[in-house]
């Protein structure tokens, strides 16, 4: 099922467009900002079941009464389901949770049940942060020195500059939408990584190939012929690993709800910066077949 | 490529079968005696508790400064040392001093130094000697004195807090070292955890002083829980280190709940000896610079044993009781992480994360079969034992499953055809310009062999680093992702190229479509 499209031609408005969404990223994660969860803000978050009768807005009330700062109330799924989301204070309080449990109760007249408790001080929410930017940038260096070893540095830039474009664009999203970054998502765009990179990869290995099996031809036409040779393989994949991600999206819950979307977004992003972002940058290095002449007898089985 | 020996499709299957044997063992209902191995469940799933404790060393260190005052004054005393405007500040200790050079060669001597202890693990002294100007003097904590401090803390600590887990009674806790000031503690389904947090939130320092104005070690105003003021001796009687057993009891004219409690030899001649003393006076009991009471001593107390009471309910003197066996805590306790998971919410991830993973499946290998008819029952019969194994190889390294974790596996399962989507896809490719089948099947293996390691060795480091840096739930989505690349990789190459062999030597004189 080998088609013949003609992606070079599309090359130039595709990175137009990337550029962009690149950009309107940077300045929405600058300017606008990610809605930080507790893991990384630090504070509490309770997510409670209680009577379908009582809404958001009477929670918010009795909530109010106490003084907690900024209080957070929202719909969690099910009818009666809330989530609770108390900024961090200065103090470390050891009474909150008790003191909020007991109020509600008294107020609302109901059976409360608290199902799931998260407190986050801020010490540890701040060295969550690190660690979690920590292990994004070793991950991103990882694959840049795997490729580098594996390839050539031409194709170890290509894919750090396509990794690049497709996390940050999913967190341009992320705070377009105002979604929650938490740990989960951490992991998500961890994962976007490797997967990114697992596509980028199967791209760059028929290059390479097709390199060294037709030397006279233009880096241009050894691109777009590895990428539809490829096409069948990334249209398949790319769809098992969605229909995958779409079961948990739907039906795993909402815990699960934020990382399937990140994980789909990124999924998307990735394949698309696998034939438009990293392909082209080969182009614009003027990869040859001479670029990986001295490499030959180390790649080739 | 399609060429296997006997032995190789002896180690594949054999393989393939005892690895996925364990995975078997999670569907028992009863304890096997022989392999007792499972899946745990994360605390996301089965419910529970998740405690981040901190150890308090400011003021841990303030108080071993404080303690080290006594002793230097004796020792510049006993060398004929003047000392002068001595003062403690900001944790350390400064004093003018004549003769410095003296005091330092016997400050840094490392024999029998009672005051400055050389700590031969960390080949430094237990404090620093500074030289300000003005023959002012100067000594604080070394960097290695601090962390020996923080490390015994530490340790105590730890098995405090395991004593008063233990009382408690929760199934299987889990308490461990975290870094230099961190305990972690995992109560897997337990209910309320309030009870216990309140229980490790109380450093729960008990010592028995005289009600005094006139004290010559000074005195302390404290507060009863009845909102009095008393003035209290700053000597201690007794503390709580010389109870070796406390129990909740019941006062019989009252029906009051007590708190009885049995001393050691050398706390019941203290206590003896105060309460002769002092009859018709007031003895404080303070627990956490709180007075609980202070009853009057009508007659001396000999015996080593004595009642507590303080209007408690019988759960307050249940709790008191059991504070006061497990012994005080050197330093308070906060509370800096703290993830709770009610077993209803646990429960319900189960089953929306089993039910999402079985309807991919299905997807996944609907998807397979409309694709590559035969061969996409060769991919998804690799998926399966891919699955198989995967559960496999969790329950032989009794893995912990979280809520990640199963996403892991769905995303596995996902990603886990495209290492035969590359070979069949090459194949196809193959097929258009090679002749014989056998030979496209061939060479589709062997040319796609570099990509497919390639292509999963990238999620693999991802997964390691993931794994690596994650906390939790996290790591357990680290873990399955990892595992499943290695199943995926086995299955790929071995199980499915062998099944395909069958299929390709079979009809090897007929036409065969990918």
């Amino acid at each position: 099922m080998i088609k013949n499209i003609n992606f070079v031609s599309k090359f130039k408005t595709a990175n137009i467009i990337s550029i962009i969404l690149f950009i309107l990223s940077i300045f929405l994660i600058g300017f606008k900002g990610l809605n930080y969860g507790i893991d990384f803000k630090g504070g509490t978050l309770i997510e409670l079941r209680t009577d379908p009768s009582i809404n958001a807005s009477t929670i918010r009330d009795s909530l109010n009464s106490i003084n907690l700062g900024d209080v957070n109330v929202k719909r969690f799924g099910k009818v009666g389901d809330y989530l609770i989301k108390v900024e961090q204070k200065n103090t470390n309080d050891n009474n909150l949770i008790p003191e909020i449990k007991k109020k509600l109760s008294n107020n609302l007249n109901s059976e409360i049940d608290f199902r799931r408790v998260e407190n986050v001080g801020p010490k540890v929410s701040s060295e969550l942060l690190e660690s979690s930017i920590i292990a994004i940038s070793l991950a991103l260096a990882a694959m840049l020195f795997y490729i580098w070893i594996r390839f050539e540095w031409q194709f170890s830039i290509g894919s750090i500059i396509a990794l690049f474009h497709d996390v940050v664009i999913t967190l341009g999203i992320f705070s377009i939408l105002s979604l929650e970054i938490n740990l989960s998502i951490i992991a998500a765009v961890l994962t976007i990584v490797g997967y990114s990179m697992n596509d980028t990869v199967v791209i760059y290995d028929r290059i390479r190939e097709n390199l060294f099996k037709y030397t006279k031809i233009s880096i241009s036409d050894i691109s777009n012929l590895s990428i539809n040779e490829t096409l069948g393989r990334t249209i398949i994949t790319s769809t098992t690993t969605l229909l995958a991600l779409l079961s948990i999206y739907l039906l795993g819950g909402e815990i699960l709800r934020g990382f399937s979307f990140a994980m789909i977004l990124g999924v998307i992003i990735g394949t698309y910066s696998s034939i438009f972002v990293a392909s082209p940058i080969l182009k614009f290095f003027s990869v040859s077949y001479k670029t990986l002449e001295k490499k030959e007898e180390k790649i080739l089985p | 490529m399609l060429n296997f020996s006997k032995i190789n499709i002896l180690f594949i299957y054999l393989t393939l079968f005892f690895i996925s044997v364990f995975s078997l063992l999670n569907f028992q209902s009863k304890d096997n005696i022989l392999i007792d191995k499972k899946v745990n469940l994360g605390l996301d799933l089965q419910g529970g508790s998740y405690l981040l404790l901190e150890i308090n060393s400011e003021s841990l260190v303030q108080e071993k400064i404080q303690s080290k005052v006594i002793p230097l004054k004796k020792l510049l005393n006993d060398n004929n040392l003047n000392y002068r405007d001595f003062k403690i500040k900001n944790n350390s200790l400064i004093f003018k001093l004549n003769d410095t050079k003296k005091f330092k060669s016997i400050f840094l001597s490392k024999n029998e130094n009672l005051v400055n202890p050389y700590i031969d693990n960390y080949r430094s002294f237990e404090l620093d000697f500074k030289e300000l100007e003005n023959k002012l003097v100067e000594i604080s904590f070394s960097k290695f004195g601090l962390l020996s401090i923080n490390n015994s803390a530490l340790k105590q600590s730890i098995e405090i807090v395991r004593r008063r887990i233990d009382d408690v009674g929760t199934k299987e806790p889990t308490i461990l070292q975290r870094g230099e000031k961190r305990i972690l503690v995992e109560l897997p389904g337990l209910k309320d955890p309030e009870r216990i947090k309140e229980l490790l939130g109380k450093t729960a320092k008990l010592n028995f002083r005289l009600v005094s104005e006139n004290s010559e070690f000074g005195f302390d105003e404290l507060m009863t829980e009845t909102g009095e003021k008393l003035k209290i001796s700053k000597k201690i009687v007794m503390s709580g280190e010389n109870l070796i057993d406390a129990q909740p009891s019941i006062q019989n004219q009252q029906n009051e709940p007590t708190v009885s409690f049995s001393l050691d030899r050398l706390g019941a001649q203290k206590f003896g000896r105060t309460t002769t003393d002092n009859v018709g006076k007031r003895l404080a009991i303070v627990l956490d610079d709180k007075i609980i009471s202070a009853p009057n001593i009508n007659e001396p107390i000999t015996s080593g044993n004595g009642v507590i009471s303080g209007n408690f309910s019988f759960q307050e003197a249940t709790d008191l009781a059991l504070l006061l066996r497990s012994g005080a805590l050197p330093t308070p306790l906060s509370i800096v992480e703290e993830r709770t998971v009610g077993p209803d919410l646990g429960e319900d991830s189960i089953k929306s994360g089993l039910i999402s993973l079985i309807v991919g499946f299905i997807l996944v290998i609907i998807f397979m079969i409309y694709k590559y008819k035969i061969f996409g029952l060769v991919a998804n019969t690799a998926l399966i034992a891919n699955l198989l194994m995967l559960v496999g190889i969790l329950t032989i390294l009794e893995a912990t499953l979280t809520l990640p974790g199963i996403a892991g596996i769905i995303l596995t399962v996902g990603m886990a055809v495209d290492a035969n989507v590359l070979i069949f896809e090459r194949i196809r490719e193959e097929l258009k310009t090679e002749k014989s089948i056998i030979h496209a099947f061939d060479s589709g293996y062997s040319k796609a062999k570099i990509t497919v390691l390639d292509a999963n060795i990238t999620t693999l480091i991802a997964a390691i680093i993931l794994f690596a840096f994650g906390s939790g739930p996290v790591k357990g989505f680290a873990i399955t992702l990892g595992i499943g690349i290695i199943t995926t990789l086995f299955t790929a190459y071995f199980l499915a190229r062998h099944l395909t062999s069958i299929i390709v030597l079979k009809n090897s004189n007929k036409e065969i479509s990918i």
